[in-house]
C-alpha cells in the first residue's frame, strides 16, 4: 500500500514539480513561533467556520428558493421536509454568529499582541477587508429567509444609503432594484451571497495567508522569531523558536477545533436560536411591508455599529453623518497600525495607559452592542425609574462612541508624544504551549 | 488582561440575559408556560385539542398529519378518525376549511396560520394569552384578551376554563385582575394543564425537529468529547519535543 501512495507522489511530482515545495512552504517548512497562547486557535477557526458556511449553503442552495413569494415557504421546506434539513440550516446559520464570534476574537488578538504592526500591516489590511466583506455576505444572508426582521433590517440598512446627499434616494432604489425590499432585491442578494462575495472572501482569505507566511507569524511576546538565533532539529536556517506548522500547529489546532465543535454542537442540538439572539422570533413571521416588528434592530454582530449611527444626532439638515461616523469606525481600524506608533508589539510589555485604553475600547464595543441590541432601553427603566430614556441612553451610547474613537486618537498621542513607558522586551520568546 | 475581566462578565451577562421574547402588549409579566416537547403524552393530549378547538378557524400549513403521526407515536388510523375531520389525505398539510371571506367578515381577519406561532411570539406568550380571555361587553365578539388587548379571536376553550371577568382599576379601563366568575368543566389547575398541553403541541408544530435535535445532539457531543480527547493526547505526544 505505501508503495502505491510513494509511485502516485511521484507521478504527480514528476509532472507538477512545483507543487511539493508550495505544500513545504505553506505547511511543513513554515515556521511559527512556538510560544502561540489560547488566542491564536480564532485564526484556523475562522477558516473551519468558512468552509462550513460554504458547504452547508450549497446544500441550503439546492433546496432555497430565491423569490419574494417562495423563499419563507422553502425554509420552513428545508426545516420540515428536506432530509437533514433542518440540521444544515442550524449549521449555517449558527456557524455565521460564531464566525463573528471567532473573527472578532482574532481581530482582538492581533490587536492585543500588535500583530498589524510592521511588518505585518498587509496582513492585517487583507484581514480588515475580509471583515467588510463578511459584513456584506452576512448581511444578504441574513435577507434570504425573508422573514419579517429580514425585511426591515433591509429596509433599514439599505436607507441608510439614502441619508447620502443628492444622489441618496437614487441610489436607494439602485440597490434594492424597487421601492421596497421586493422579489428583484432578494434575487440580487442571493446571487452576491452565494455567488460574488463568497469568490471575494475566499481570493482574500488566500491573500491574507500568502501575506502572513511571507513575513511570519506574530506571538504574544511580540518577539520576532525571524530576528532570533537561527537553526533548529529541521533546517539549519530556520528560527531556533520556530517549529514547523505541520505538525506541531495541525495537532494543536485539532484540539481547538475539537472544543470549538463542541460549544457549536451545543448550540446547534440543544439551543439552535440562542434565546433569539442567533435566529430571531420576527424572522418566524413572513417578510410583511404592513407590519413593523415592535423593535427593528440588526443581528447582534452589527450592534455597535448600528448603534454608532443610532448616537449620531443629524446637523446640517442632513443625517449622514451617523452613517459616516458607522463607516469612519471601521475606517479606524484599517488605519491601526498608523495610529499607534509605538514599537513595542505585545500588551504583555506596553504601558499601563494602554492596557487601560485597550480595557475600555472593549467595554465601549459591547456598551454600543448593548445600545444596537435594545438592551439600554430595556435595563434603564428597569434601573433607574420613570428618567427620560431618550437622554439616557443618548448620554450612554455617546459616550462610549467617544471612547471607542477616542481609543485611536489616544493610542496615536500616546505612541507619537511618547508618553508611554515600556517594559524592557526580551530577546527571545518567553513561554510555550 | 486584568481590565478585560469585567468586560467579558458583561458580556456574558448580556447573553445570558438573552432576548426577549414577545412581551404582552399591555406590558405585564408573562406566565411560564412550562412546556416540555418531549412529553408525548402531553402532545398527544395537545393535538386532540387543537383538532378539536383550534382548526375550525385555523391552519398548520407547514404540518403534515403524517408526520403528525410519525412523531407523536400515532397510527395513521388514529390520526384519520380522530385528528382529521376535514378529509384531508395523510400525506396533506393541516389546511383549515374556513373560507377567508367568511372569516374576515366574521372576525375582522383572516385567523392566522399556528404553524410558527410559537417561534414567533414565544410559548409563554401563547400560554398567556390563552389564560387571559375575559368576557367584555364592549367588545364586538363579546371577548376580550388582557395579553393581546382587542384581539378578534372569540375563546374558543370556555367552556373549559369556564368566563372570567375582567376587574378594573378604579376610575380607568385597565384590567387590575381577572375573576373566574362561572367555572367551566375543569378546575383551574386541570385547564392550566389543558393549556400547557396545547401550547406544548404548537411549540412542537413550529420546529418538528426539536425532537430529533434533542435525540442526535447528545451523541454528537459525547462523541466530540471523545474526540477533543483523543485530539488532545496525540497534541501532547506530539510536542514532547518541544521546549
Amino acid at each position: 500500500m505505501a508503495n502505491v501512495f510513494a509511485s502516485l507522489g511521484d507521478w504527480v511530482n514528476e509532472r507538477a514539480p512545483g507543487l511539493a515545495p508550495v505544500y513545504r512552504k505553506h505547511m511543513t517548512e513554515y515556521y511559527a513561533p512556538k510560544n502561540f497562547n489560547l488566542w491564536y486557535y480564532f485564526g484556523s477557526l475562522a477558516l473551519l467556520v468558512l468552509v462550513n458556511q460554504i458547504v452547508t449553503g450549497i446544500f441550503l442552495t439546492m433546496n432555497y428558493n430565491p423569490s419574494a413569494a417562495g423563499a419563507f415557504d422553502s425554509v420552513q421546506y428545508i426545516m420540515r421536509d428536506v432530509e437533514w434539513g433542518w440540521l444544515i440550516r442550524y449549521m449555517h446559520s449558527t456557524g455565521a454568529s460564531l464566525f463573528f464570534v471567532v473573527v472578532f476574537l482574532h481581530m482582538f488578538r492581533g490587536i492585543m499582541y500588535g500583530s498589524y504592526k510592521k511588518p505585518r500591516e498587509l496582513v492585517w489590511l487583507l484581514g480588515m477587508l475580509i471583515f467588510l466583506v463578511l459584513m456584506a455576505e452576512a448581511f444578504m444572508g441574513y435577507v434570504l429567509p425573508w422573514g419579517n426582521m429580514s425585511f426591515w433590517g433591509a429596509k433599514v440598512i439599505v436607507s441608510l444609503f439614502g441619508t447620502i446627499p443628492v444622489i441618496g434616494s437614487h441610489l436607494v432604489e439602485w440597490i434594492m432594484g424597487d421601492f421596497l425590499p421586493a422579489d428583484a432585491t432578494l434575487n440580487r442578494f442571493f446571487a452576491l451571497h452565494v455567488i460574488a462575495l463568497p469568490i471575494v472572501l475566499l481570493l482574500l482569505v488566500v491573500l491574507h495567508l500568502a501575506a502572513l507566511h511571507e513575513v511570519g507569524s506574530n506571538n504574544p511576546d511580540g518577539v520576532d522569531v525571524k530576528h532570533g538565533p537561527k537553526g533548529n532539529r529541521w533546517s539549519p536556517s530556520a528560527p531556533t523558536d520556530g517549529i514547523p506548522f505541520h505538525p506541531y500547529y495541525t495537532v494543536k489546532d485539532l484540539v481547538g477545533v475539537g472544543f470549538f465543535l463542541i460549544v457549536a454542537a451545543f448550540i446547534i442540538f440543544f439551543a439552535p436560536t440562542f434565546g433569539g439572539w442567533f435566529l430571531e422570533h420576527d424572522n418566524s413571521i413572513m417578510a410583511n411591508n404592513l407590519v413593523t416588528p415592535a423593535e427593528i434592530k440588526p443581528v447582534w454582530y452589527f450592534t455597535p455599529f448600528y448603534a454608532i449611527v443610532r448616537m449620531i444626532p443629524s446637523f446640517a439638515g442632513t443625517a449622514v453623518w451617523g452613517v459616516l461616523a458607522m463607516f469612519g469606525a471601521i475606517a479606524v481600524l484599517f488605519l491601526l497600525p498608523w495610529f499607534d506608533r509605538g514599537q513595542v508589539k505585545s500588551i504583555r510589555y506596553r504601558g499601563t495607559g494602554y492596557k487601560v485604553a485597550l480595557g475600555l475600547f472593549v467595554l465601549a464595543f459591547f456598551g454600543l452592542g448593548a445600545v444596537g441590541a435594545g438592551i439600554t432601553a430595556e435595563v434603564i427603566p428597569e434601573w433607574f425609574g420613570n428618567v427620560d430614556l431618550t437622554t439616557w441612553e443618548n448620554a450612554f451610547g455617546r459616550t462610549m462612541t467617544l471612547i471607542y474613537f477616542g481609543f485611536f486618537a489616544f493610542l496615536w498621542a500616546y505612541t507619537h508624544f511618547g508618553w508611554e513607558k515600556t517594559k524592557p522586551v526580551p530577546d527571545r520568546v518567553t513561554t510555550h504551549d | 488582561m486584568k481590565q478585560l475581566l469585567p468586560a467579558v462578565a458583561l458580556a456574558l451577562g448580556l447573553l445570558v440575559a438573552g432576548q426577549p421574547a414577545a412581551r404582552a402588549e399591555g406590558g405585564e409579566q408573562l406566565m411560564s408556560s412550562g412546556s416540555n416537547v418531549r412529553d408525548q403524552a402531553s402532545l398527544q393530549r395537545g393535538a386532540k385539542l387543537f383538532f378539536n378547538y383550534c382548526v375550525g378557524c385555523h391552519s398548520l400549513k407547514y404540518m403534515r398529519y403524517s408526520r403528525i403521526a410519525d412523531d407523536l407515536g400515532l397510527t395513521e388510523q388514529q390520526v384519520m378518525q380522530n385528528l382529521n375531520f376535514t378529509g384531508a389525505k395523510f400525506d396533506d398539510p393541516v389546511i383549515s376549511h374556513m373560507p377567508a371571506e367568511d372569516a374576515t367578515k366574521w372576525f375582522g381577519k383572516d385567523p392566522p396560520d399556528l404553524s410558527l406561532e410559537v417561534s414567533a411570539k414565544g410559548a409563554d406568550w401563547v400560554y398567556t394569552y390563552l389564560n387571559t380571555f375575559y368576557l367584555d361587553p364592549k367588545s364586538p365578539i363579546g371577548w376580550n384578551n388582557t395579553t393581546l388587548p382587542n384581539a378578534a379571536m372569540p375563546f374558543p376553550l370556555w367552556e373549559l376554563q369556564g368566563q372570567q371577568t375582567a376587574v378594573m382599576k378604579p376610575g380607568t379601563d385597565e384590567v387590575e385582575k381577572l375573576d373566574l366568575a362561572h367555572p367551566g368543566k375543569l378546575t383551574p389547575a386541570q385547564y392550566q394543564q389543558t393549556s400547557r398541553d396545547l401550547v406544548n403541541f404548537l411549540e412542537y408544530v413550529s420546529e418538528p425537529a426539536a425532537l430529533q435535535r434533542h435525540d442526535y445532539g447528545v451523541w454528537v457531543v459525547l462523541f466530540l468529547a471523545l474526540f477533543t480527547l483523543l485530539a488532545y493526547f496525540l497534541k501532547k505526544e506530539y510536542w514532547k519535543d518541544v521546549h
